[in-house]
């Protein structure tokens, strides 16, 4: 046996030397050039900072009393918006999805499953808002088809998405008994999506939460309207009282999604 | 009875998995099939129930017409066909009553099955088959909580509940250890014997074909190279099928064995226990 150790290290990711280095030099200079080319304006960055501690002042005394009313309508009409959106959400997202599924969707109807899907997943809930605003105006009502929209998108991609990772042994097993497409669907994909439909669903309700006070900035009603009203005003007392809701909100929604989904799986 | 005439399969790919097979199955009766691995042996069996599609020549089952049916029909016929599989293929996240349950899907509409509100008929065959497989003890517990030969017991159950007159089996004792391949192999030899049934059961472990199977089949390249009795199977008949070896250890295995059997008495008492 030969004593002498033999060096290793791991190959680099771009083998030839010249073209490595080449890489890493435009690298830094790409880098140096994009910075240099980013204004600094010293003086509002400088005005800026003066607002800065007032905003931060105003977080340091959250006010939840002066404007409470609003805040409490705005609180009502998000949490409303949540609740119904993700439920027609998740309602509409199951036949999207399971049409969305190659193994047991019929070609056309993938088709159509897998455009809808698509669109609905390539437009941010901000820009649907948006549309939906002008369509609907002003108001939960245009927040509530926004986020049933997003829902869908999001959920139906990754149940389709799950139902195409089902251990296909079982589907065969049971279409094998002379069962009909629904039974399959019922016996064969239903419980080994279940856990996972259910984890979604919970996780799409704080996602929804935290989505209806951004598109209330936009017009969609819910509580980002009285937010954005609140920092319009400068009222950062208010605005801060806000946000802490936002965030207690939120992370009560992540406890009780994680209590649930820890009971499911 | 099943009646398989100048049956063809050739899958999109091109590979033509079986060629022009002929073979006639009477009810009661066990076939072995064997042949290496690609012969066709999964492809030829999931012809017969349509989970794949042959390309040409005829199924019948009892002088029906397996390959002409339309999706219902076929429905209906597959209730008359177990199928038993390698890795069990139970839904993992369902107890072992409603596995055995999904047997009877084909007999129940789709509301009452979701629903699990099976006819008390249904319930009591379930009942009779997991006692004759010895899983009384376990019938609500997942199917994931199970071992291997139990877990095979419920596709057993699943298959036989369904009352078929045919049983289809894929490799069942491959994924579990040789004296759990025995007692399952055994069981359904037992069940068939008791039942009536023919069976076709695709099997790679040719000294456990040989102790249990009355009848084997032996694929090649998806044609038939030999049919005959078990102790037809000279080491001249392995080489046509599986291609040239020394057999002579696994024939004298196979007899050794079958000695073995003889000696430790009556099989079928010991089965519960696995
Ligand atoms: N879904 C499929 N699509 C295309 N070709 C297939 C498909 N299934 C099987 N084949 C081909 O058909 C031939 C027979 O395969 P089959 O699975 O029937 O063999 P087998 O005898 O069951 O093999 P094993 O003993 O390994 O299970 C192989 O050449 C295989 O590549
Ligand atoms: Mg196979």
């Amino acid at each position: 046996m030969s004593s002498i150790s033999r060096r290793w290290t791991p190959p680099p990711l771009i083998a030839n030397r010249a073209l490595r280095y080449g890489v890493y030099a435009g690298l830094c200079l790409y880098l140096l050039v994009a910075f240099s080319t980013i204004e600094f304006n010293w003086t509002r960055m400088s005005e800026g900072a003066a607002r800065a501690g007032n905003l931060f002042a105003g977080f340091l005394r959250p006010d939840f009393t002066s404007r409470w009313d609003d805040i409490e309508a705005g609180l009502l009409e998000s949490l409303t918006m949540t609740v119904t959106s993700t439920i027609v959400g998740i309602i509409l997202s199951i036949p999207f999805g399971i049409g969305a599924a190659r193994n047991i969707a019929p070609a056309p109807v993938y088709a159509f499953c897998r455009a809808f899907i698509a669109v609905a997943r390539s437009l941010q809930e901000v820009i649907i808002a948006i549309f939906l605003v002008v369509l609907f105006g002003f108001g939960p009502f245009a927040g509530f088809l926004t986020l049933a929209f997003a829902t869908i998108g999001f959920l139906a991609k990754l149940l389709a998405e799950d139902i195409e990772d089902c251990d296909p042994a079982p589907l065969e097993a049971i279409r094998a008994t002379g069962a009909g497409w629904w039974q399959v669907l019922a016996y064969a994909i239903l419980p080994q999506v279940a856990p996972r439909l259910i984890g979604l669903s919970l996780y799409r309700v704080d996602i929804n939460f935290r989505e209806s006070a951004v598109v209330g900035i936009v017009g969609a009603g819910g509580i980002g309207a009285t937010l954005n009203t609140a920092m319009d005003r400068y009222e950062f007392d208010s605005a801060a009282a806000i946000l802490l809701i936002i965030i207690g909100i939120v992370l009560a929604c992540e406890y009780a999604s994680g209590y649930i989904r820890a009971k499911v799986q | 009875m099943l009646v398989i005439d100048n049956l063809t399969k050739r899958y999109s790919t091109g590979d033509l998995a079986v060629d022009n097979v002929s073979l006639s199955v009477p009810a009661g009766q066990v076939v072995g099939l064997i042949g290496p691995s690609g012969a066709g042996k999964s492809s030829l069996i999931r012809c017969v129930n349509r989970l794949v599609e042959p390309s040409e020549g005829a199924i019948k089952l009892n002088g029906l017409d397996l390959s002409k049916l339309s999706r219902g029909a076929l429905g209906k016929a597959r209730r008359r066909m177990g199928m038993i599989f390698q890795e069990y293929a139970l839904v993992d996240r369902l107890t072992v009553m409603e596995n055995v349950l999904s047997g009877r899907l084909g007999y129940v509409g789709f509301w009452r099955s979701y629903l699990r509100r099976f006819p008390q008929a249904d319930i009591d065959r379930a009942f009779v088959v997991l006692e004759r497989v010895g899983l009384l003890d376990h019938i609500d517990k997942r199917a994931d909580a199970l071992s291997g030969g139990q877990r095979q017991r419920v596709g057993i159950a699943r298959a036989l509940v369904q009352e078929p007159d045919l049983l289809l089996v894929d490799e069942p004792t491959a994924s579990l250890d040789p004296k759990t391949s025995r007692q399952i192999m055994r069981l359904i030899v037992e069940i068939c014997a008791e039942r009536g049934l023919a069976a076709i059961v695709n099997i790679h472990d040719v000294a456990l074909a040989q102790m249990f199977v009355q009848r084997i089949v032996g694929l090649r390249k998806g044609a038939i190279v030999f049919d005959g009795p078990p102790d037809g199977l000279t080491p001249e008949a392995l080489t046509e099928i599986y291609g040239a070896e020394d057999w002579a250890s696994t024939i004298s295995k196979a007899q050794e064995e079958d000695a073995d059997e003889a000696e430790t008495g009556l099989p079928g008492k010991t089965l519960a226990s696995a």
